[in-house]
Formats: structure tokens, sequence, C-alpha cells
């Protein structure tokens, strides 16, 4: 169905080659996976499928790609439009109309379907996909789930043979994206679709995918079978790592695989708390115990309103420093008016948001965080701190890590974030290699990969030596490498003794380096308690190793990698 | 109208035609224009809003006639303000109240900066301040009514890209005022506040490239979605179609330019103009019929269309023929007349309200707030 031949693809003529010899064929009706570290061409190979590349990005193609029999070198993507239909990562940026119904069937009308046809398959794509509900919603109501099914939808009205989807799901929370996924698998099935899915987040997809494409740079492309494929791939679902640690062979792709061989691993597994986990309790002691442990920021029976939406109801919390917290829950759950309320951003409508004061002195010594004076004369509200002093107590992350550039190279943002803080030259810097390793300073921000960006923006945050910091959404679009980056990086920035909250839908990541969870819903708090305890308390949010191994308390694979060198 | 009358118009809901919902303002409009009755005015005034009420969708767009009366109201007020401090003074009328006066060189005449205020003065003001914000509601009326991209529905083949590219600007506004809110947050984060020019240059950047990207998001998905698509054509029927087009506009121009210019003849550029637009205007049929597309559940004119446009026309034709003229010499201080023919018109203009098929429900939902952030990569 889609016919690789010899295929590369640069996006300068003296430029770096982005994919180069690509020979493979995906025949049709097959689920295929591309997997790969971000940056390394995932895109790409996606874009020459439609003949977005080179038709619409510029640059050159060379060898030949062919879709149900079509040359894309001499069909532009408009032209392929019937036959290959193409969704992208926010459904939201690739709308043309404003209605659901019209959106539907805005394909279709560029197609010259005739109008009864037209009308028909509408029709039968609301009912395959569940939309009767939405049909005449405006589509900047939707929620993403909801948004993204019906981007697939109106791709889906033009009858076409192939599907790509460019990392559909790494926009979505968790029940959006089993939505979505579902829906993907049921369309293989049902309407023998061929798809070429590019995904971040195996754990989801792996097990329905009849192959794997693996980009990875320095290595040929070529198609495998799912279990071939992850038995040394550095992009793999915590299952599968939890299968190499055990030794199983055939690597497991799904938790139910897993469950099915558990019972081995569990015998040779000690039965109390892995040792991975009183180790971080340890350092957190270390870093914090010298007194009672700091608080920096405090939330007073905060309730906050948007017109007629309550965003926090009553939210009673404290943070403590050299703590990482997780906040979890669906979208719209209150995730980030809790980080904007502890910036300032969201004003309280009742209750008071409390920051402690930094201590001056003893600053750049050790490079670290600044200490906490306590007491109730030292704190203050948030939005009564102007700006200078406000990143001196707290800093932010955004979703969107890139609405905090605005100069055309990392070089300027570091120094430009140095003259803020008031540091001496080139600490922000110091700070981005820390984090990431080096980076070319003349890079344009925006042109730096999703996981180069967050680093970016994390330095840019740190050079305050705010005493709590803050990510939304920060695993948004990075792959396992990168995840593990960030939270070595977190766990380092809490030892110094910083506060650290992370709203995040990823249990994964939570599992792996929060100690202490938050789960809310409507507004209000519904869970808070150790990260253990909460991820296990409700199947649905259970990290895989979890659902694995219950009942042993084992929540991610360095636990179990512990726990075996516990036990031998 | 009988109460079955009025059933039978309703029993589908369904949405009106946009274009017989613009005639209808337009009507609204021209009776606008034509009278300086202050109770007229505002009766019209009233008729869109209570038409607004009755039949507008819940679309996020048609919410905007409360910011176009805002813009109404303010009109009227700055109008009465601006001939309160700097107006032109007659010498006759009843004053109510006199400001000290500031002498202005004398090549401003009839000019003044305060001096004394007259009720006719004020009232010549609010008049004409009230034609214009009529004016602003018969468009905010239209513009809720009629979705644009309803309109876009009904343009002519040749015209679709250009309509397209129109509709998609128009939805690019509030995208960029959102971002433009949560780069100004973000920005706050970095320790400077968004103030000053050093400010706006902190907050244009991410905002306009953002906006880029999007342009880039959505001109790629238009392209893998077959926008732009054309039948095949002979490549001289290509030629033939350019070459039409070019040669009518070139010539429309040349003719413009004839006829604008007094010393040549006005016959000769009427008819060149008149023959390139005729050119002109068959290149674009040419060209249209080489697109592709066709329409998905196109608007429908039908009973209730003709009615809405009827309606329209009836306020229109009465008010231009019954009532006077604008009166040059301005307002005299009396309270308006209103023949109940012009007044009986206006009512007419109001039966749209509940004589068209009402609104679906299906289109009215309730509006959470997009739980994902619109523009992220």
């Amino acid at each position: 169905m889609i016919e690789f031949d010899r295929v590369g693809a640069r996006y300068a003529s003296d430029g770096p080659a982005v994919l180069s010899d690509v020979t493979m064929t995906v025949p049709e009706g097959e689920l295929c996976l591309v997997v790969g570290p971000t940056g390394a061409g995932k895109s790409t190979l996606l874009a020459t499928v439609n003949g977005r590349m080179p038709h619409f990005t510029g640059g050159e193609l060379t060898g030949r790609v062919r879709v149900d029999g079509r040359d894309t070198r001499t069909h532009p993507p408009r032209e392929l439009a019937d036959a290959v239909g193409v969704v992208g990562q926010n459904p939201w940026a690739g709308f043309v109309t404003d209605t659901v119904s019209d959106e539907l069937a805005y394909t279709m009308e560029s197609l010259g379907v005739p109008p009864a046809v037209m009308r028909r398959r509408v029709e039968d794509i609301i009912d395959a996909l569940g939309l009767a509900e939405l049909r005449e919603r405006p589509l900047r109501t939707l929620s993403s789930g909801q948004a993204q099914r019906v981007a697939i939808g109106a791709v889906l009205t033009a009858a076409p043979r192939v599907l790509v989807l460019d990392e559909p799901t790494s926009a979505l929370d968790p029940g959006a994206a089993e939505e979505v996924l579902a829906l993907l698998q049921r369309l293989v099935h049902d309407l023998g679709l061929t798809l070429l899915l590019a995904e971040h987040r195996l754990e989801r997809v792996i097990h329905y995918a009849d192959s794997v494409v693996r980009v990875e740079p320095g290595r040929a492309i070529r198609r495998e079978t799912p279990a071939v494929a992850m038995l040394d791939s550095d992009i793999a679902p915590a299952v599968v790592q939890l299968g190499r640690v055990a030794g199983w062979e055939p690597l497991p792709l799904s938790v139910r695989d897993a469950r099915r061989r558990a019972p081995e691993l569990r015998r040779r597994l000690p039965l109390d708390r892995p040792a991975h986990a009183s180790r971080l309790d340890a350092a957190t002691a270390a870093a914090t115990g010298r007194s009672p442990r700091r608080t920096v920021a405090w939330l007073e029976d905060v309730t906050v309103r948007y017109d007629a939406t309550v965003a926090l109801a009553g939210v009673r919390l404290d943070f403590a420093a050299g703590d990482i917290t997780t906040v979890m829950g669906r979208n719209g759950a209150g995730k980030s008016t809790l980080l904007n309320a502890l910036t300032g951003l969201a004003r309280p409508t009742r209750g008071r948001v409390r920051l402690a004061a930094p201590v001056d002195g003893n600053d750049a010594a050790d490079g670290g965080v600044t200490p906490f004076a306590s007491g109730p004369g030292a704190t203050a509200e948030p939005h009564r701190l102007n700006a200078r002093e406000l990143i001196r107590r707290v800093g932010l992350v955004p979703q969107q890590p890139a609405d905090l550039f605005f100069a055309d190279s990392v070089a300027a943002e570091c120094a430009e974030a140095d003259g803020s803080a008031g540091v001496e030259r080139g600490t922000a810097a110091q700070v981005l290699t820390e984090i990431t390793g080096t980076v070319d300073p003349a890079t344009h921000p925006r042109d730096l990969s999703e996981g180069q960006q967050l680093s970016l923006a994390l330095a840019l945050v740190l050079v305050g030596r705010a005493g709590l910091v803050l990510l939304d959404e920060p695993t948004r679009g990075l792959d396992y490498p990168a995840k593990v980056r960030l939270g070595r990086v977190l766990r380092r920035l809490a030892a110094r003794g910083c506060g650290v909250v992370v709203a995040t839908h990823d249990v994964e990541l939570a599992a792996a380096i929060s100690r202490r969870t938050i789960v809310m819903a409507d507004a209000e708090v519904v869970a808070d308690g150790p990260t253990s305890a909460v991820v296990t308390s409700s199947p649905a949010f259970a990290p895989q190793v979890a659902k694995v191994l219950a009942p042993l308390p084992y929540l991610t694979v360095d636990d179990v990698r512990l726990g075996l060198v516990a036990a031998s | 109208m009988s109460g079955i009358d009025a059933r039978a118009w309703q029993s589908v809901p369904r949405t009106v035609h946009p274009g017989a919902w613009w005639l209808w303002a337009i009507g609204l409009a021209v009776a606008a224009m034509h009278t300086t009755n202050l109770l007229l005015l505002v009766l019209l005034a009233a008729v869109a809003g209570v038409v607004v009420a009755f039949r507008r969708t819940d679309a996020p767009r048609a919410r905007s006639f409360g910011l176009m009366t805002r813009l109404a109201l303010i009109t009227v007020a700055f109008s009465v303000g601006l001939q309160i401090v700097l107006g032109v003074r007659t010498d006759h009328g009843f004053v109510l109240l006199s400001l000290p006066a500031v002498d202005l060189p004398g090549w401003l005449p009839g000019l003044s900066v305060g001096g004394p205020v007259t009720a006719e003065a004020l009232l010549t003001s609010a008049t004409t301040g009230a034609r214009l914000a009529v004016l602003i509601l018969c468009v905010g009326a239209a513009n809720s009514l009629a979705a644009p991209a309803q309109l876009l529905k009904v343009l002519p083949a040749a015209l679709y890209e250009v309509g397209v590219a129109a509709v998609v600007a128009l939805t690019f506004v509030p995208h960029l005022a959102e971002s433009a809110v949560r780069v100004r947050r973000a920005q706050r984060l970095r320790g400077r506040s968004v103030r000053g020019l050093g400010g706006l240059h902190r907050l244009l950047v991410p905002v306009l490239e953002e906006g880029l990207e999007r342009a880039i998001a959505l001109a790629a998905s238009m392209d893998a979605r077959g926008y732009g698509r054309r039948r095949p054509g002979s490549r001289t029927g290509q030629v033939v179609t350019t070459g039409l087009l070019l040669l009518g506009l070139g010539a429309a121009c040349a003719g413009t330019y004839v006829l604008v210019d007094p010393a040549s003849a006005h016959t000769t550029g009427a008819l060149i103009l008149i023959t390139g637009t005729a050119l002109a205007l068959t290149g674009s049929l040419l060209a249209g019929r080489r697109v592709a597309r066709t329409r998905y559940r196109p608007p429908v004119w039908r009973a209730a269309e003709w009615l809405v446009v009827a309606c329209g026309a009836t306020v229109a034709v009465v008010v231009v023929t019954t009532m006077p003229g604008p009166d040059a010499a301005g307002a005299v201080l009396r309270w308006p007349q209103l023949p109940a023919t012009a007044l009986l018109a206006v009512l007419v203009g109001a039966l749209p309200a509940v004589a068209t098929p009402p609104v679906p429900t299906g289109a009215i939902a309730p509006a959470p707030v997009p739980a994902f952030p619109v523009g992220a990569r």
C-alpha cells in the first residue's frame, strides 16, 4: 500500500540527510507504528507519504514513495487527499471550518464529492465515530479527545486507503488518548485501513501494532515485528523494560502478557518496600532533615472562579522544601489553576496563597537554592509581589515552554534571564548545560526539539533560584529517555532543597519521581498522600509495573531492578 | 399574521439563509440613513435587538451583538460629548448651559471650543450619533444572525478561495488574542512585567511566531485535505483563462483612469471599463468552472427567506416614501412625530423574530473552555 524505494530526504541541499536509503513496503490493512527519539526524522518520514515533503515543506526528496500506486513526486498533497488522510498532534491547528458537521464535510467538498453521497458519508462517519451528540457543536467547545475524534472523522469522510497520524495522542489526557487509540484500532479492523502511526507513549499502542518501524539516528530504517523491535529499542514502555529486567522471552507487550508471567517474578522479589523508594526518602530527609521540614507555599482554603466556572474550590494544601509533588487529574480538573494560583496568575476569589520568603546571603555559594526564613512575617501573597520579587520565590515552566521565549538565540535568552534575576552572566547557560548537555547557543529557541525547549525554559526559570518550581505538563512530546533525564534533573533540584510541583497526566513519571501525589477532580483535591499509595489505589491510575506486580508495592522498573539485586 | 401561519413557518428548526439576513439588515440601515426622527431610530435599534435575541445561533461569534451594542452607545455619547466641548455654534436656540469659551484663530470659522450649548445643537448631534449607532447595530445583527462561514457557502466558485482566506483571517484574531494573554502571563514569570516598548517586543515576538506556526499548520492541513484541487483542464484552456483575467483587469484599470481624467473623453473611458469588466468576469467564470468543489448542505432559500427580505424591504420602502428626508437645517426642538404607517412598517421589520424557523437546538451547546491550549505544537 505504501512503498518506499531508496528514499532519502534533506531540507537544505547542503544540509544533513534526515532520511537516507529507506526501502520498505507497508502492506494493506496494517497498523504500522513509527517509533524513535524526537528529531530523528519520524515526522519527515510521515510527511513523505502524502507528499507534504517536499511539495509543502520544501527540501529534497530522492528515491520514490508510492501510495496506492501513486507517486508522491508527481502528486502534491491535494491530489492525494482522497488516498491519504493526515492527522496531526493538535486537532485545532488543522480545523478549517467552525462546526463539527461542516468540518466532517470539508475534505469531500474540496474533492467535489456529489452532495447526496456527501450527506450519506457524513452520517456514516458520525455513527462510526460516535459523534452524533456533537454534530452541530462549534469546534471550539469540544474537549481535546472529542476534537481529535472529529479530526480523524474529517479525513475519513474522504474514504482514504491510508491514514497517517503524527503523535495524535501526545496532547491528550490518558482517557482521551485511550478513546482515540481504541478508535484507531477499530478502524484497522472494521474498515481495513492502512495506518502509519507515530507515537511516543508506546504503552498504549504497542500491543495493537502489526509492525514497528524504528527511526533512530545512525540506524537503517526497516520494518520489524513489535516483539523483535522492542528487544533493544531505547524507546520502550515500562512493561517491555520489566520483561528485559526479568529476562522474559518473548518480551511481553501488554500488561496482560506480563501479568501472566508475573507469578514467577513475584516469588523472586522481596515482599517489603522497594529499596529504591526508601533511598529516595533518605535522600530527601538528608536534604531537609536538619530542621523540621520547611514549608515553601501554603494554600489556605483557596477558591478561584472564572465567571461561572469554579476552577478551585476551597483547596487547602502546603508544599515542603525538598519534596517533589505530582498533581494529577483529567483536563479541566484544576491542575493548571492550582499552579497559576501559586504564581499569582490566578487571583483567589476567596482564601489566601502565601509563599515563603527567600533569604539573601549565601546565594551563589553552592549555586543552589536560596534557603528560606520561616515565620509568617516573611511570607507574601504572590499577586502582590512585583515580577522581580516573584521569580525569587516561585518559577513556572508553562505547558508551552515556547511562551517564555522572545529572543532569536539561546544565548540571548540566557543573557536576558541572567539580567532579570540579577545574577552573574553565564549562570543560565551553565544551568542549561547542566540540564541537557551542550546546546548550540546560536540556535533559535523555536528550532530546538521539544525536550530541549523544556530544558531551556527550565534553565531560564531556575536562574531565579526560586524556592518553589512548578512544571505544567512537562512530558508532553517527550520520549522515554528525555523523561528519564527530566526526572533526574528534578530529583537533583529537590535534593538541593527546592520544592517541586509537577502537574502531569503521566502516571509513570509520577511513580518515578515523586513521593507525594495529589489527585484533583472537579476543582477539588480528591486524594493527597504518598505516591505509592495514591497511584495503586485505583487501577486506572496505576503504573504498568504496579499493574503487573500487584499486590507487591513495586511502582517502577528501577524498583524491580533494585529488588532483584537485593534478593540475590 | 395568524397563529396557524406562524406555526407553519416555524415547523422545522433550521438556520435562515445568511443572504436573507444581510438583505433584511440593509433594509433597516436604509431606513435609518433616510431619517432624522429620533423616535424612529430608537425603534429601529429595538427591532434589530429583538430579532437578534430571538434568532441568533449560539456560536461564539453570534455573541458579538453585545459588543456592537456597547459600540453603538459609545458612538452616541461621543457625538454628544464632542458637540458640547467643540461644536458648531448657532446664535439662536435654547441655551442649556454656557461653557467658558476659548478663542480660536479666524481661519476656523464657525468652530469654537466651549461657549453656549443649545438644546437644538445637542439634539442634532444625538440624532447624527443615533443614525450611525443604528447602522452599527444593523451590521452587528446581520453578523450575529448569519455565520460568515455560511455566507462562504453561497459565494460563486471563482471567489471561493478568496473567501476562505477572509474567513481564516477572521478566526485568526481571537486566536492571537488568546495567545497574547497566555504569553503575557508567562512573561511575568520571567521576572519582567510586559509593559512599555520593551515589553511589547517580548509580547509580540512569541505571539507572532505562534501565529505564523499556526498559519503554516493550517495551510498544510488544507493542502492535505484537497484545498485548491483543480479539475484537469487543457493547457490552452488555462492560458486563455489567465489571459482573459489579466487583459480584463488591465482594461478595467485603464478605463477607470480615462474616466477619472477630466481631460479625456468619458464615453471612451466607460467603454473600455465595461469591456474590461466583462472580460474579467468571463475569465473568472471560466476559472470557476475548473474548481471541482461541491457544497455540503448549502443554505436553502424558501418562503421564510422571502419573508425576511420582504420585511426588511417594507421598512426601507415605507420609511423612504412616507417620512421626510434628513433635515439640513438641523433639528427643531419638539417631540418627534411618528405617523402610523411608519410605525407599522418598522414593526413589520421585527416580524422575522417570530415568523422564521427557530434556530436548531443542536447548535446551542455549553461552551466549556477548550481544555487544549490552542496553538500547541
